[in-house]
């Protein structure tokens, strides 16, 4: 890939009341770094763990936002919510744990995977979350 | 195996990429859980499922899969089909159900795994 002065940056408002357009800004963000020549390895890395990520929101989170910045080194993808927050990350963080109702589960997500996964695709992730407030996921995938 | 071999097999139909039945897939999976596609799929070209969602396609798409079958004769909506288009996914529809598909084109050679011949 070219050298980058400045890094280049999207921003994704994620809808919360719809799941059919769940998973949107990822597709958009895949698309933008096949454009950008990066490998098909980090594209993937990215793919799957931005794509986790949006839906954990608008399952968990009632939407929120998704900024995503690339320069020569590394892919930062910031996930933003003022959802209900998560009150113990150890437990969330673990393979099967979920707290997805039936309704979620017929439509084939919840299955407790999401954020095990998030962190297997990513070099470098760090949860924020306070109760009542939201959640900030910050991921980073090296190039 | 070619797509087409894949229509043939399952005698499905075709709902988009009609300009893609030459293309070349050498592994499946089925699943019904978005989920676990994402966590266990490896190189998969191709994704038998029971689900009808839009996810279905994006976690396709997220995958770099090249085909999706709906089972059990089950009808994606136009939203659907519009998506996998864009996204230069096929989108085949059999009538057979999820196990008797899956063995049937694993039968015939389809295996879960890239084959390294
Ligand atoms: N953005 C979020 N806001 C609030 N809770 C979350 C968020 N992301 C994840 N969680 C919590 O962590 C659990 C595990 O998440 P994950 O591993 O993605 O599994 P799943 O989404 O299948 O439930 C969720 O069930 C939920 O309780
Ligand atoms: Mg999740």
């Amino acid at each position: 890939m070219k050298a980058m002065s400045e890094p280049i940056r999207f921003h994704f408002d994620v809808d919360g009341e719809d799941f059919s357009s769940a998973g949107g800004a990822s597709v958009i963000v895949k698309k933008k770094l096949r454009q950008l020549g990066l490998s098909p390895e980090i594209i993937r890395k990215v793919s799957i763990a931005m794509y986790e990520g949006e839906i954990n929101m608008v399952i968990h989170a009632n939407g929120g936002t998704a900024d995503i910045s690339v320069d020569d080194r590394e892919i930062t993808i910031v996930l933003a919510d003022r959802g209900p927050g998560i009150p113990d990350i150890g437990l969330a963080m673990q393979e099967g744990y979920s707290t997805a109702k039936e309704n979620i589960r017929t439509l084939g997500f919840g299955a407790g995977m999401g954020l095990p996964n998030m962190k297997k695709y990513s070099d470098e992730m760090q949860i924020e979350t306070e109760i009542g407030v939201g959640t900030t996921v910050t991921m980073k995938i090296r190039l | 195996m070619k797509i087409a071999r894949i229509r043939e097999l399952l005698s499905a139909e075709i709902l988009c990429g009609e300009d893609m039945m030459d293309c070349e897939v050498s592994s499946a999976c089925c699943c019904d859980m978005m989920s676990d596609v994402l966590a266990y799929v490896k190189d998969q070209g191709v994704l038998l499922t029971g689900l009808v969602n839009t996810q279905v396609i994006r976690t396709a798409n997220m995958m770099d899969m090249v085909c999706v079958v709906f089972v059990r004769n089950k009808m994606p909506t136009p939203e659907i089909i519009a998506l996998a288009e864009e996204s230069g996914i096929v989108v085949l529809r059999s009538a057979l159900r999820a196990y008797e598909a899956s063995g049937l084109l694993y039968h015939a050679g389809l295996g879960a795994h890239e084959s390294h011949e």
